[in-house]
Order: C-alpha cells, then sequence, then structure tokens
C-alpha cells in the first residue's frame, strides 16, 4: 500500500510530458543559432496547416498528455507475487475470457487502464460543447456583466441573460426568477437559513426529511440553535415520504417544506406534485433540491407549486462552481439574503457572476432540454440492462422504490460482501458507497438507515450512476467484473460460508459485543 | 446561408463530417456519444419533408459541425489513459 502510494506521487509528479523538453531547450538556447531557427519554422509551418485542412491532426508537440495510470504498480506487486508462488495460470491468455481476480484490475492487456466512470450522482464530464461555450469567455469575452458603462459589460450581459432563459426554461420558470449561486449546497443554504429568517417573527418550523442531502440536514440543525424547530420526516422502506404525515406536521408557524425531488443516493422520486398540492392548500412555502433531478425528470415549477428549487450545474453535465436558485416572483417568495454586497441578483445573492460558468451553465441547461427524450431512453436502456444483470446475482437487492425512481441511479446492496471491500476490489470501476460527501468517513448511509435497512446491509451498498456518456460496452464489462468479484469476495467470507451451510446469521450470538 | 434548402450531397456530406470529427476525440466515451448521437439524430430527421423545418436543421447541423470540430482538436490536445474498455492500438501512450 505504502510503496503503491509513493508510486502513484512519483507518477504525478513526473507526468511532464517528455514532448515539452525540445521546446524547452529552444529557448534556454540563447543565441538563436540555424537550428533552432529552422525547428522553429517547421513549427510553425504545422501550425498554419492546422486552421485550414479539414481533417484537423494535432502536431504531437502542442498535446499535452495526461497520465492517471495508478493501475501499474499494482499490477507489477501482483506479478511478483504470483511469480513468487509459482501457481498454476489461472486464465489462459486469451483476450476474450478476461478479468480474472488475481487483483482489483483487468487481467488482460491490450486494454486502457483508467476506470470506468459510474459515479454520475457526485459529478458528471463536461459536456465538449458546454466547454465551447465557455472558452470564448477565458480567451476574449471578459467583461464584468454588471458593468454597463461598455461594451465589454454588456456582451457578457447578454450572454448571461440567455443562460438565465435557458436554465428557466427547462422547469417553465421565467428568467426572472433564476438567482445565480456557487452551486446546489448554496442555495440550499439560502433557503433554509433565508426564509426562515426573514419570517422568524410570525414562523418557527421547518419541515424536512431524514433522507435529505447533508446540506440540507445541517442548515435545518443550525436553525435550531436560533431557535427555530425543525421535524425530520421519516420515509417508509422505500425512501417516500408519508404525505398523511407531512399534512399532519404542518403547523400555522410552519415557514418552509424542504423536500428533494430525486434522492442522490437511492435515485428515488419524491411525489413533488402532491407535495406541492398540500403546501399550497396550508400556505406553506415548497423549497424542493433538485440537484438531482433538475433535467432528469420532468419538472415544472407551476404545475407542481414549487416556491423554491435548488439547481446544480454540475450534474447536468455542465461546469462545477455554479448552481441556481429558483424563487417564484407571484406570489413572491422573499428571503433574507446570505451575502451582503453590491446588491447583485436581485439583492439575493451579491458577488460578480462568472460569465464563464453561467454561460456553461446555460448551455447545459439548453442540451438537457434539447436531448432529454434522447438521453432518458439511453439511461433508461442502460439502467435496465445494468439492474437486471446485478440482480441476478444471489442475495442481492435493489435499495429504493422500484417504480418511483429516477433509471439513472441505482443503488444495490450486496449481501455478505463489505461495500468498501468491494469498492477495494473494483478499481477498474468509478463507484461510490453512496453520496460522495459521506464516503470518506466508513459510517453507514444515513439514507439507507432512513430506509430501514440494517447496518451489514447499509455498509454492502453500492451505488451506480449512468449519464449520457455512459455506453453499452462499460455496462457489460461492470456486470461481468461485479459478477465475479462479488462471487470471489463471498467464497473469502465465513459468513457466506455459514448461509451456505444453512445458519440463520441472527441466531447467531457474536461475543464481544 | 440557413435559409436555403439543403440538397442531399449537402446533408450526406455534413453527415460525414459529423462521423470523422465524432472519431477523432481521443476521449473514449465523448467518441461514442457523439457517434451514437450523430446516427440517432440523422435517422430521426431522416423522413423531415417540410423545406423550412429541413433549413433549419441544417442550418444547426452545420453549427454544431464547427463546435464538434474545434472540440475534437481539443480532445486531441489533451489527452488521458485509455479506459478498460478501450483497446489499446498502436497510436496509445505507451
Amino acid at each position: 500500500m505504502l510503496r503503491n502510494s509513493f508510486y502513484r506521487t512519483f507518477q504525478r509528479f513526473s507526468v511532464v510530458s517528455p514532448t515539452r523538453q525540445p521546446v524547452l531547450s529552444n529557448l534556454k538556447g540563447g543565441l538563436p543559432s540555424f537550428r533552432t531557427y529552422a525547428s522553429g519554422g517547421a513549427a510553425a509551418a504545422v501550425k498554419k496547416v492546422q486552421p485550414a485542412a479539414e481533417p484537423v491532426k494535432v502536431p504531437d508537440d502542442l498535446a499535452l498528455e495526461t497520465h492517471t495510470d495508478i493501475q501499474t504498480a499494482a499490477k507489477e506487486q501482483a506479478d511478483q507475487r504470483q511469480a513468487a508462488t509459482e501457481t498454476t495460470p489461472l486464465v489462459s491468455p486469451t483476450p476474450s475470457e478476461t478479468t480474472a481476480l488475481n487483483h482489483a484490475y483487468q487481467e488482460n492487456t491490450g486494454f486502457g487502464t483508467r476506470p470506468i466512470y459510474l459515479d454520475m450522482q457526485a459529478t458528471t464530464p463536461t459536456d465538449p460543447r458546454v466547454l465551447d461555450t465557455m472558452l470564448k469567455f477565458f480567451t476574449g469575452l471578459y467583461g464584468n456583466p454588471h458593468s454597463n458603462t461598455h461594451a465589454y459589460g454588456w456582451e457578457t450581459n447578454k450572454s448571461i441573460e440567455e443562460a438565465r432563459k435557458y436554465v428557466a426554461d427547462m422547469i417553465n420558470a421565467d428568467p426572472k426568477e433564476i438567482i445565480f449561486t456557487s452551486g446546489a449546497t448554496e442555495s440550499n443554504n439560502m433557503v433554509i437559513k433565508g426564509v426562515s429568517r426573514f419570517y422568524k417573527k410570525t414562523k418557527k418550523h421547518i419541515i424536512t426529511t431524514r433522507t435529505e442531502h447533508k446540506c440540507v440536514l445541517e442548515a435545518a440543525r443550525s436553525m435550531i440553535n436560533e431557535g427555530f424547530e425543525v421535524t425530520f420526516l421519516g420515509v417508509d422502506k422505500h425512501g417516500l415520504v408519508d404525505l398523511k404525515e407531512l399534512e399532519a406536521a404542518i403547523r400555522p408557524d410552519t415557514c418552509v417544506v424542504s423536500i428533494m425531488s430525486v434522492n442522490n443516493e437511492i435515485g428515488v422520486v419524491q411525489p413533488i406534485k402532491k407535495i406541492g398540492q398540500i403546501c399550497k392548500k396550508h400556505k406553506v412555502y415548497f423549497h424542493t433540491d433538485a440537484a438531482q433531478a433538475y433535467g432528469k425528470i420532468k419538472m415544472d415549477v407551476n404545475d407542481m407549486n414549487i416556491d423554491l428549487m435548488s439547481i446544480s450545474s454540475h450534474k447536468i453535465y455542465g461546469p462545477k462552481g455554479i448552481g441556481a436558485l429558483y424563487v417564484r416572483r407571484r406570489p413572491r417568495v422573499r428571503l433574507e439574503p446570505l451575502f451582503s454586497g453590491g446588491g447583485q441578483e436581485r439583492g439575493l445573492r451579491s458577488g460578480t457572476l462568472a460569465p464563464p460558468m453561467v454561460a456553461g451553465f446555460g448551455e447545459a441547461a439548453r442540451l438537457m432540454k434539447k436531448e432529454f427524450d434522447n438521453d432518458q431512453a439511453h439511461i433508461k436502456r442502460l439502467s435496465n440492462k445494468l439492474v437486471k444483470g446485478l440482480l441476478a446475482i444471489d442475495h442481492t437487492s435493489l435499495n429504493g422504490s422500484p417504480d418511483h425512481r429516477y433509471p439513472g441511479c441505482i443503488n444495490v446492496s450486496f449481501a455478505y460482501v463489505e461495500g468498501e471491500s468491494l469498492l477495494m476490489a473494483l478499481r477498474d470501476i468509478a463507484l461510490s458507497s453512496g453520496s460522495a460527501c459521506t464516503s470518506a468517513s466508513l459510517e453507514p448511509s444515513y439514507v439507507l438507515h432512513a430506509l430501514g435497512k440494517d447496518d451489514a446491509l447499509a455498509h454492502s451498498s453500492i451505488r451506480f450512476g449512468i449519464g449520457r456518456f455512459s455506453t453499452e460496452e462499460e455496462v457489460d464489462y461492470v456486470i461481468k467484473a461485479i459478477s465475479e468479484r462479488v462471487k470471489f469476495l463471498r467464497e473469502l467470507s465465513p459468513l457466506w460460508e455459514m448461509v451456505q451451510e444453512g445458519i440463520d446469521l441472527d441466531s447467531i450470538e457474536w461475543s464481544g459485543h | 446561408m440557413a435559409a436555403t434548402v439543403p440538397a442531399r450531397a449537402q446533408v450526406l456530406s455534413v453527415y460525414r463530417q459529423f462521423i470523422k470529427n465524432a472519431n477523432q476525440f481521443t476521449n473514449y466515451n465523448f467518441r461514442e456519444y457523439f457517434l451514437r448521437r450523430t446516427r440517432n439524430t440523422f435517422k430521426q430527421n431522416k423522413t423531415v419533408e417540410d423545406p423550412a423545418r429541413l433549413a433549419a436543421l441544417f442550418g444547426e447541423a452545420r453549427a454544431e459541425l464547427k463546435v464538434l470540430k474545434r472540440q475534437s482538436v481539443i480532445s486531441q490536445m489533451y489527452t488521458f489513459d485509455k479506459t478498460v474498455v478501450e483497446p489499446l492500438n498502436k497510436r496509445s501512450h505507451g
């Protein structure tokens, strides 16, 4: 392990590509000798060809190669071990029969080493089309969008208003109702703290659920210190909120109800429309954290009676570091801003907007709307395939409601396997055992706890996220790798042995507890 | 530019350019996505007859092609290791 991490650090610092060296030596050479002159001329000639010709081939000395190979060390180690023990080879090296588990990587050479990305709930890759929109703001359009005295400000301001419209269109809102923030965490904090502080003279109560994202839970908890009461609603075994319980929890002094649309760990879709109706009936503000839902399921703020909605850009293939808050204008929802300052964004979020981010976010939102049907069909197809493949393994179960769910988020428990050890055995697939915020700690997911799952099952759960850029090939690989490695890990497990022998694990009295 | 109705040959030429540029992405996921999306989009719009809509679609495709050309170049400039489902070919980093 130590050796491995050392190797990694070493690699990280030595990635400077060898192709840079000639350039450096060119610069260093003091006098312009004939040789440097000639090579400079050659480089210029190569450059000139580039924009004109159609089949653009980037010259090698312009490219930047970033190695992310963390597998070589592990492979070497395993090879050494195997050589030392001199066991019979596990598989014949035919390229089609792969993925024997000597270690956590694919055995087969002839393929790349970078893991498959299946953690779309944590973040998504930036769409190239989004990057294309952003680049011009890094290269030429650098004006402050709030400068209204010159053209530099006007042009970026125009792009920002365009982006605002795209963001609003996806949820059928008015562009004026969109406030750009730094992300969904800030939006959630703005709502929970801002709305309740604004109405604190008359309202003293907040309602939310146990399965919310940490930032909503923590923000609500901090409001307890400011004298508010918070009701954390439980969920049923499918992860859904009980509407009767919600209605019963609403009091005359309830200020805001905050319930997420799509859960980030189990992908359950709450009955937002019905919750909206209940909130409207009781004249309570309804906030929904739609970081995982925006652009992925149909959302309509007017139809669903949503008063406030948190949106994140990097979950929809946009840039990280930006999000938005939808704040209804009619009837007006008022909130106290978190930041004091120049009064940008209707005075709710002061601070200069970042035009590259905003424009990228806008483009990402536009693409989500444009590609909605294609993406949905693609994700659904892959998701069905993955669920079918994973549930074909013995003693596995899908967490969360099987019907009310977003297909791109699949949370599966593998009984008698420790989730973290399975993740360690799956270095060639980028997965997570739950939310990225809590995966640093080894405590089991509080969301699965809220669903009534016991510790063991909560520990052995893994979340698979499928997105626009996932491919069928990847899903096939994942199903194969997981089935093999779950089998392998179970063979090591004494619990699994007992289960095979027919011993009921609940009947065992473990000593030392 | 976008107002005229495109001829069949023009559409096919744009399609071929789409495929060629999509193929030039070094990132596996982006490459596969743009190939898939190009094929789907052109297939979906195969039966469009309305001249105005056809012209609009063609104009849109031309604009997208420009984006794709730029981005495939950028993808070739910043390369990363290949993923585990991608066969290594001769021109790999190794």
